[in-house]
């Protein structure tokens, strides 16, 4: 049954892709990229429930952190062209 | 394991299996970004939350239980806050929602 879901989740990250490379705007291909993080982070559980390493587990956490952290970081550059920039808020309160 | 935890737990993993894949197509099929978006939500929540029920009732009481509820909160968090940035930047960027057409709305 795990296998089932793991080639469910594999179509998904497959359509994700190619909304990665279709998309129109930046910001098709970060939500591509977001998804494809979510998918992956459930893919990792699945493959350590399929191959008996629960240790997996460990790996969908790191990599769902990261994805987060990366989300924003690549938004902020294109929205400031710069990550050392503060934001708008930041200017205001100074 | 007993059998009736095993048919729900293959029920809930099937089920978030097609969520995530239906997602995906609607990632692909969605005419603009902000429904492509919506159609990525499906697999934040509803995909990824049976996918880990499923997960959960396999594992039973145990670290990786409390594992797999942290995976749970984490998406559960962090996803909405990533499609939030990402609307409000599209927005400000001026990337405009595409709507029903001038003529079609007097109509009504």
């Amino acid at each position: 049954m795990f296998a089932a879901g793991a080639v469910a989740l594999l179509v998904a990250l497959a359509l994700a892709l190619a909304r990665a490379i279709l998309g129109p705007t930046v910001f098709d291909r970060l939500q591509a990229a977001n998804t494809v993080g979510t998918v992956a982070m459930l893919l990792l559980a699945v493959i350590g429930f399929l191959t008996g390493r629960p240790e997996f587990l460990d790996l969908a956490l790191v990599y769902g952190l990261l994805n987060v952290v990366g989300t924003i970081a690549v938004l902020k550059f294109f929205r400031y062209g710069d990550l050392g920039e503060p934001g708008d808020d930041a200017e205001r309160r100074a | 394991m007993s059998t009736p935890v095993d048919i729900l737990s293959w029920i809930c993993l099937v089920a978030g299996g097609a969520f995530c894949a239906i997602g995906g197509l609607g990632l692909v099929r969605m005419p603009d970004f902000y429904t492509r978006m919506h159609a990525a939500s499906v697999t934040d929540t509803l995909g990824a939350g049976l996918m880990l029920l499923g997960m959960m009732l396999q594992a039973g009481l145990s670290l990786i239980t409390v594992k797999l509820i942290m995976v749970g909160l984490l998406i559960f968090f962090a996803g909405p806050t990533a499609t939030h940035a990402l609307a409000k930047a599209a927005l400000a960027r001026g990337l405009e929602p595409l709507l029903a057409s001038e003529e079609e709305t007097s109509k009504r």
